[in-house]
């Protein structure tokens, strides 16, 4: 009964803090929202007992993503940000599209039938510690992604600085 | 008593539909990308509960993978986003019609 209640409550702040999200009209509160909404993400994960994957949540997203979103939100102009409409003309557009997909998937969520249960039970990965038995799943069956995920990595900081810089004068 | 999944594939469903509302119909290319980043956290619900109760940890490795993938993604769209100030001096996406489209 408690884990319901723990449920129900990170589930609505995470919806009720996505729609501020996408809603606010000044970026920064925007931003601000959004590290709320990823420490109840956060606070989700650690209930599914998935306790690395809430550490990276917090560090990767809160502690680095969201603080290079904050560095090029102070870049904008704000005053100008808050003159204007925050919608496109697409806004009813994307509305209704977001809707029908929201309608149609969880229409076929009844008919989802779930895979017969693998071998890492709650008990064994208590057993093994959850990060050993990630550790040894990355780095066996899973090295050839891991070193992919690397080189995308290098090439997002090559790109990034790439774009980023200044055009040299010839 | 447990929380059954289907209330966990709802929440990530929601979380998803929600970024892409914003997605389509925000103007401001920050808050765009923002919404991406908002779609692959619903996805990271989904996965991580799915790897749950499923009791297979692959989900938590793609999940893993995700948030590789959405820091690049961020530090490539940030980076175009300073690009374009530059050059436009606009962060709205109906204002930049260079490519005709």
């Amino acid at each position: 009964m408690v884990s319901i209640g723990f449920f129900i409550y990170f589930a609505f702040a995470i919806v009720v803090l996505s729609l501020l999200v996408v809603t606010r009209k000044n970026p920064v509160h925007s931003v601000l929202w959004m590290l709320l909404l990823f420490f109840h993400i956060a606070g989700l994960y650690l209930f599914l007992n998935a306790e690395f994957m809430a550490a990276i949540q917090v560090i990767v997203y809160a502690g680095g993503i969201l603080v290079l979103f904050l560095f090029v939100v102070l870049l904008m102009n704000l005053r100008e940000e808050l003159s204007i409409g925050k919608y496109t003309t697409f806004g009813p557009t994307g509305f209704t599209f977001a809707l029908g997909l929201f309608v149609v998937v969880s229409m076929s969520l009844s008919s989802f039938i779930a895979a017969p249960p693998g071998k890492y039970s709650i008990d064994l990965i208590k057993q093994e510690t959850h990060i050993k038995a990630l550790g040894k799943l990355l780095y066996t069956e899973f090295i050839y992604p891991f070193e992919v995920a690397s080189l995308i990595l290098l090439v997002a900081m090559i790109g990034a600085i790439v774009l980023a810089k200044r055009r040299l004068k010839s | 008593m447990a929380v059954p999944l289907s209330w966990y594939m709802l929440l990530s469903l929601a979380v998803f539909s929600i970024g892409v509302f914003g997605f389509l119909s925000r103007r401001n290319i920050i808050i765009m990308l923002m919404s991406i980043e908002l779609m692959l956290n619903g996805v990271n619900i989904n996965l991580i509960a799915l790897s749950h109760y499923i009791q297979d940890l692959r989900g938590q490795i793609l999940a893993f993978f995700v948030i590789a993938v959405a820091a690049a993604e961020a530090a490539i769209g940030l980076a175009i986003v300073i690009a374009m100030f530059r050059n436009r001096a606009t962060a709205h996406v109906d204002e930049i019609k260079e490519m005709q489209g």
